[in-house]
């Protein structure tokens, strides 16, 4: 199994899916002879000719909108975004029509597309490239949301988002790109989405986090699960839509405790609606207050300040070890 | 009904000062040796400012940033055409520009040191920020010109944007809000042939920018973008237009981004290197110097007294900037509302408290 950082990993997922089925193809900005600002879509051109890897014009609401267009005519694009910063034009072709085709058109057109792109803190760039956006998206019924924290996890669950007959916005921490590498099973298997991945089983408190932070996350549990012996339940979200209520109720049902680890702005992001979940199916057997540790409701800084405003290791660790602590 | 011609348009192009510096003085316009002068600074400054930032970039004492190397006569001329209440509303190449219009030399480093205090622009007037999501600005330029049209004012706006910008949906509703309203605006394209690795060709099946003004009726020019009289000319008679309630015009300025669309960028792997050298030959601080060296305002000796002073100037920017060695980090709070909110300053108390512990515990 080759090593590979998530950028490769996503890369592979392309080469074979495209290669795989006709009918897939990528577009977008610098996607083509560039192969993308990351090199996340490397080689595609070259491999697949300027049709199926298209260097659009410069206008992400068109990118989308034809996007959904290719869809409902029997392609399956896969439309980069160049930062999330940049995709919120998406919005009125997504919201207005991408999410809603199915439903207006009671299933005789889908839009099975998907819409890729880098978001979230911690490369030192400019303004509207670092920010954690994922409600916007996950709050519009008719599409999925997706998030893969690890290089292997955005293999499978690329796989799963392009063959996926709904929209899946696929969201890739720009942070975790060569952050680190993993073996990854190139296997073409497409892990199913809706389904959050227990990353270490654990009894004393349940951990929960997605995309970049997991990564920290996983680091700070680890060092906790051997500085006190407590044994720590880490669980990968991987979909913010639809959330995987059930495996996160099992996990809070068995330690009673809960910390989140979210990103995003604190109001309104995922984890209010985990803890929903948890009142919802779990309240009973809670043992110790929720908390969530998560960015604040401003403008995410310029790179200067931008560090203490996403969790630090030291804000995530205080928060484990108070819930541990309380009786 | 018979079949028939409905209207016909051209396209015009101008040129003042050739390649080689020579001015056709049919079209030279009147400007004084000082703001020559002036103008010739600012381009110089800009270029060596940007020489500079991209060296501090590449020993990691500043963050990614966007170089305008090449593209200085564009927005140094356009702003040397405007009154100072005239409203200048950028994009990310305008360094040249925005030094006419008195920016201090520190604040682009601030800017790209991540620092959001590069934005003030004490000691200029109606200068908004730097814009980086792609013609979004160009609405507000039209905006800012209505309200300037409904009380009456004397003054205008003008807007720049790349060609790449011209495909997004915000430049052209724009353009068509300015012409149906006949707003005081001028927008003018810098067309740098490239927007990151697409070029022109993949961008536009139309032979100039300047025609997509035709579609809204709006007097439409391409100039040489690389020659400043041409630039400081088209603006002014816009602007001149525009103050008597004439309406907006475009101007497409065809320029060259010379080195990369931002420091993060290899242009290596999609253009040659040829096509590079073409406008190396074009060079509008070159052309500039021998314009006014045929003029007698210039020389070899006044050229190393000017570098002299602008490297002593840019040194001292270099200077200051190092000087900042902290940013209160609470701050972004202080600006996301006029008024204080519960929830943003019980949040700011926690971002404070976990600061303070972050601190005890590293």
């Amino acid at each position: 199994m080759p090593k590979l950082t998530m950028v490769q990993a996503i890369n592979l997922a392309l080469h074979q899916e495209m290669e795989r089925d006709e009918s897939v193809l990528v577009m977008g900005q610098d996607v083509g002879v560039n192969g993308g600002v990351f090199r996340v879509t490397d080689g595609l051109g070259d491999k697949f000719g300027s049709d199926r890897a298209i260097d659009a014009p410069l206008a992400e609401g068109a990118i989308i909108g034809t996007a959904i267009g290719m869809a409902m005519n029997g392609l399956k694009p896969v439309a980069e975004m160049q930062f999330s910063g940049f995709s919120y034009l998406s919005i009125p072709q997504l919201e207005g029509n991408g999410a809603r085709m199915r439903t207006r058109s009671r299933g005789q057109f889908t839009v099975p597309m998907v819409m890729r792109m880098p978001y979230g803190g911690g490369v030192r760039a400019l303004e509207h490239h670092s920010e954690s956006k994922e409600t916007y998206y996950a709050h519009t019924p008719g599409m999925k949301t997706v998030i893969p924290s690890t290089p292997k996890a955005a293999y499978h669950l690329l796989l799963a988002a392009i063959r996926d007959p709904d929209p899946v916005v696929f969201m890739e921490p720009k942070h975790s790109y060569r952050a680190f590498k993993e073996e990854v099973d190139d296997n073409g298997e497409a892990w199913e989405l809706g389904k959050a991945r227990t990353v270490q089983e654990g009894t004393d408190l349940t951990v929960i986090s997605w995309g970049a932070m997991l990564h920290r996350t996983e680091k700070v549990v680890e060092q906790l699960s051997e500085d006190r012996n407590a044994s720590i339940e880490l669980i990968d979200l991987q979909t913010i839509y639809p959330m995987d209520g059930a495996t996160i109720a099992k996990s809070v049902m068995k330690t009673g405790r809960c910390v989140i680890v979210q990103e995003a702005q604190k109001t309104l992001g995922p984890a209010s609606e985990i803890i929903s979940i948890i009142n919802d199916k779990a309240l009973m057997y809670l043992e110790a207050p929720v908390k969530r540790v998560t960015g604040y409701d401003v403008i995410m800084p310029y790179f200067a300040r931008e560090n203490q405003y996403v969790p630090t290791i030291g804000r995530i660790k205080r928060a484990i070890e108070e819930t541990l602590d309380f009786e | 009904m018979p079949s028939k011609v409905y209207a016909r348009f051209s396209v015009s192009y101008m040129q003042v000062l050739d390649e080689d510096g020579k001015v056709d003085s049919k079209l030279e316009p009147s400007v004084s040796d000082d703001e020559l002068l002036k103008l010739y600074r600012v381009m110089l400054t800009s270029r060596r400012l940007d020489e500079r930032m991209l060296k501090l970039q590449r020993q990691g004492r500043l963050g990614t940033l966007p170089v305008c190397v090449g593209q200085e006569a564009v927005s140094a001329a356009a702003a040397l055409a405007m009154a100072e209440d005239d409203w200048f509303v950028g994009a990310y190449r305008e360094l040249a520009g925005r030094v006419m219009r008195g920016e201090a030399l520190v604040k682009p480093m601030m800017v790209y040191n991540g620092m959001e205090e590069g934005n003030m622009t004490e000691g200029m007037k109606n200068v908004t920020p730097v814009a980086i999501i792609l013609a979004s600005q160009i609405p507000h330029a039209v905006g800012i010109a209505y309200a300037i049209k409904i009380r009456g004012e004397k003054n205008a706006v003008v807007s720049f944007n790349g060609d790449g910008s011209t495909s997004e949906g915000d430049w052209h509703e724009a353009l068509n809000f300015a012409a149906t309203w006949q707003t005081p605006n001028v927008f003018v394209v810098q067309n740098n042939h490239w927007a990151i690795s697409t070029p022109l060709s993949k961008q536009m099946h139309n032979r100039s920018i300047a025609q997509r003004g035709i579609a809204y009726d709006m007097e439409s020019i391409q100039v040489d973008g690389n020659d400043p009289l041409a630039v400081y000319k088209a603006t002014k008679e816009a602007l001149d237009r525009a103050k008597k309630g004439e309406g907006p015009t475009l101007i497409e300025a065809l320029t060259y981004r010379m080195l990369m669309h931002t420091t993060a960028d290899d242009p290596k792997k999609y253009r040659k290197e040829d096509e590079v050298e073409e406008w190396v030959k074009r060079d509008p601080i070159t052309r500039f110097r021998t314009y006014l060296g045929n003029k007698k305002l210039w020389n070899a000796k006044k050229d190393e007294a000017l570098e002299a002073e602008i490297k002593g100037e840019i040194d001292a920017a270099v200077k200051e900037f190092e000087s900042i060695s902290k940013v209160r980090m609470d701050e972004p709070f202080d600006y996301i509302f006029g008024e204080k909110e519960e929830i943003i300053e019980e949040q700011r108390q926690e971002f404070l408290d976990d600061l303070r512990k972050d601190k005890e515990d590293a």
